[in-house]
């Protein structure tokens, strides 16, 4: 298992831009990535727990936000085992209201390196509301 | 209210082995909302290369929170819970996760240091298999807010 997986997107250049990637969130959603993953953290379901913990509302879980973020480079990488490495920074919370809007979150990314030894980095940004949630969000993707 | 810093260097093993499932994997993508094959069709992944069907980049948090689990209960270190919030985190791949794998997951506490009324945890849980092999390396940065904030 150890061969390299790349992924099969064509000739790749530095500044490129992904295929961008809307998702809506709702409390549902946020219930049921708590019962896929076993983040139990109430203050992802519960507006008591949430207030308690000084927040505004219900806030999305953090993994969330980088799964989908993820998802944003597998979808262009077709492989999911092409991409080797990502890393995220929680900057600011994504709060997701108790009613069919939720919260809306807007991710891009575009290639920033061109590594000499087959990999490309993608430089991720995560918004919702408005403003970036995600800081240095990064991918490592083997490319053919 | 600073953490314990001799518990730099300490490890927490999860008590067992992790069993990767079909269906836990088909749960988690559609939780992410990712329709791609190899997620959720066996024949699909087979016709990728993959013994059976494979595990989102991100699914090895399952693994994480497990390990992370038994070093926020022990009583000995005094972390708050409630106080406590995901700074960031990261995912090296040693090789991609798949239906069928038995892993193993360590947590290593690399680093405790106070920085602004905040302890800053650095922890680094290892994902292995069965035979002992490197699967995952995940690195996070676990922030516990000060008692006046």
């Amino acid at each position: 298992m150890s061969q390299r997986r790349c992924a099969e997107v064509g000739a790749v250049a530095e500044g490129q831009e992904l295929p961008p990637l809307q998702v809506r969130l709702t409390r549902a959603d946020l219930v049921r990535y708590a019962g896929a993953s076993g983040d139990f953290n109430p203050i992802h379901w519960s507006d008591r727990a949430a207030r308690d913990a000084g927040l505004p509302d219900v806030i999305a879980h953090g993994m969330l936000t980088m799964a989908l973020a993820t998802r944003l480079v597998t979808n262009w990488a077709g492989d999911p085992g092409a991409v080797v490495d990502c890393a995220v920074r929680f900057t600011r919370p994504v709060v997701v209201a108790d009613n069919a809007d939720g919260a809306l979150l807007e991710l891009s990314g575009k290639v920033t390196k061109r590594r000499d030894d087959g990999s490309v980095v993608v430089a991720i940004t995560a918004r919702a509301a408005g403003q970036m949630v995600l800081g240095q969000a990064t991918a490592t993707v083997w490319v053919k | 209210m600073a953490l314990d810093a001799s518990f730099v260097g300490r490890c927490y093993p999860t008590a067992a082995t992790y069993q990767v499932g079909r269906e836990k994997i088909r749960e988690f993508a559609e939780a992410i909302g990712d329709d791609n094959a190899v997620y959720r069709d066996p024949d699909a992944a087979r016709a990728a290369g993959y013994a059976d069907l494979v595990a989102p980049p991100t699914f090895a948090m399952i693994l994480v929170l497990r390990t992370q689990e038994e070093l926020i209960n022990d009583p000995k270190l005094g972390l708050d819970y409630r106080r406590m919030v995901h700074g960031s985190q990261s995912f090296t791949h040693h090789r991609p996760i798949t239906a069928g794998d038995e892993l193993s997951a360590t947590l290593h506490v690399d680093g405790i240091r106070a920085m602004g009324g905040n302890d800053m945890l650095t922890v680094r849980c290892e994902i292995t298999d069965s035979a002992g092999d490197p699967v995952t390396t995940a690195r996070a940065m676990l922030v516990v807010r000060g008692d006046d904030q």
